[in-house]
């Protein structure tokens, strides 16, 4: 019951998409977008659980009074705010037939106020650290440094009216080195050259696992017997 | 009624407005060192972001592929286009297995949501097998294989060409050396291997470059924000 039948919903599941990728007829014909129907629901009910699993981590550390247990209640009081803003649709002009992220609903309210600029400002938080990052990065002391440090540069100075005018004076035969026509080429040359070889070899890497995983080679993701 | 006339108002955007700007403040904060105002925002943010999400997953899958599917006489006041639809026994299979997914939060029987893990397990595996081979693998390797020559373009463009189709067969060949361990990077073998290391790099760099930007253009629509509640303009 513990092992053996997650094993036999894994090779029956994965067998038979690969099978209906080669037979697109009965039984087989359409199994492919049902089951991605299934895997999506599925999904949603693994955010219910990270939603529960996230409940559960700041109740108990409100209950225990663990270390900075109050900014836990703010945890918990924004996400039943907007989940109840949202489930519920208040302020939906349309009623229950109307969009959960329509204008004036409480929920797009929240969006705009909370959601949209924490976002916003965490990500863009990065930039002063990235800047940090590239300080380290660009110090050129090995060849391999001093290529990342170029073609980094050439992509940082094409939207620049500096990068223009840096090289525009540059005569008809060597248009090409124009730091616009080089970070296209950058872009779409070594860019394209290095990842395409990673994609290639995670191409293989994912089919290796995936069988390994069909035929239960690989079991790690059931867990220990005591899980 | 009245809730959406409330929140429609100039004095709740103004609010609204009010909110963000001291979120974002709070988040910058944490430039100076953490303090309680960034941990507040940082918490907050937790939350509402999984509520968010949980939100959206809701109404765009639960409820158009599972329960307007299950109960489409009763979805018709949520979704009227689905009310006279005949019922769709078959999508009891992912309801239950969403539950016993569930069964994750009660340590007893924990083991139970194995079966819906082995589900998303065994679809990714299925779809990866066959969507990889094709994409990532046939795709990317007939897209190197290219002509080199191409007898409508000028000499200049056609020397171009050739150069840049030479450097993507080789940087694609020499990078993908550089990841094969079961043979000693030496000689011959070694030097390709340092020239994908080359081409990794310019790659690295040219995606460095794009981050970098991208979080740069980040910043500067928050600081447009602020600014613009700094002076009023968008209350």
């Amino acid at each position: 019951m513990k092992r053996t039948i997650p094993l036999l919903i894994t090779f029956v599941v994965g067998f038979s998409l690969i099978v209906a990728m080669f037979v697109p007829h009965d039984p087989f014909h359409g199994l492919d977008s049902n089951f991605s129907i299934f895997y999506d629901v599925i999904a949603v009910f693994a955010f219910i659980l990270g939603g529960g699993n996230l409940l559960k981590v700041h109740f108990n550390k409100v209950q225990n009074k663990r270390r900075d247990w109050k900014y836990s209640i703010v945890t918990i009081s924004g996400f039943f705010l907007v989940l109840g803003a949202g489930l519920l649709k208040i302020g939906v002009p349309e009623g229950w037939s109307g969009g959960y992220q329509a204008s004036g609903s409480l929920f797009k309210y929240l969006y705009d106020a909370t959601f949209q600029p924490l976002q916003a400002t965490m990500f863009s938080l990065l930039a002063f650290f990235v800047a940090s990052a590239s300080y380290r990065a660009f110090r050129a002391k090995t060849k391999e440094a001093t290529i990342l440090l170029i073609a980094a540069f050439i992509i940082l100075l094409r939207p620049t009216p500096l990068g223009f005018y840096l090289t525009y004076w540059l005569p008809e035969p060597l248009k090409f080195l124009h730091i616009p026509n080089l970070s296209t080429w950058v872009l779409s040359v070594p860019n394209m050259a290095g990842p395409r070889a990673i994609m290639i070899g995670i191409a293989l890497g994912i089919v290796s696992t995936s069988l390994r995983l069909i035929l239960g080679i690989e079991r790690s993701y059931l867990g220990g017997d005591s899980s | 009624m009245e809730e959406q006339a409330m929140l429609a108002t100039p004095l709740a955007h103004a609010i609204g407005v009010w909110i963000g700007a001291l979120l974002t403040l709070m988040i910058f904060s944490f430039l100076y060192k953490d303090n309680p105002f960034y941990k507040f925002a940082e918490h907050l943010f937790v939350g509402v972001s999984a509520a968010y999400w949980m939100t959206v997953a809701f109404w765009t899958t639960l409820i158009p592929n599972l329960f307007a599917r299950l109960w489409p006489s009763s979805m018709g006041s949520v979704l009227p286009a689905v009310a006279d639809n005949q019922r769709e026994w078959q999508y009891a299979i992912p309801l239950a297995l969403g539950l016993i997914l569930l069964t994750r939060l009660v340590p007893r029987i924990a083991w139970f949501s194995r079966w819906a893990m082995a589900f998303v397990i065994g679809y990714a595996a299925g779809t990866n097998f066959t969507r990889y081979l094709q994409s990532d693998f046939v795709t990317q390797v007939q897209s190197t294989m290219v002509p080199l020559y191409e007898p409508q373009a000028t000499t200049m463009a056609t020397i171009g060409n050739i150069f840049s189709q030479i450097v993507v067969v080789g940087g694609v060949i020499c990078a993908i050396i550089y990841f094969y361990f079961s043979k000693e990077h030496k000689g011959g073998f070694g030097r390709a291997a340092r020239v994908g290391i080359w081409v990794l790099m310019a790659a690295f760099g040219a995606s460095f470059g794009y981050t970098v930007m991208a979080r740069i253009s980040l910043l500067t629509g928050r600081m447009d924000f602020l600014y613009q509640w700094f002076t009023g303009a968008n209350w």
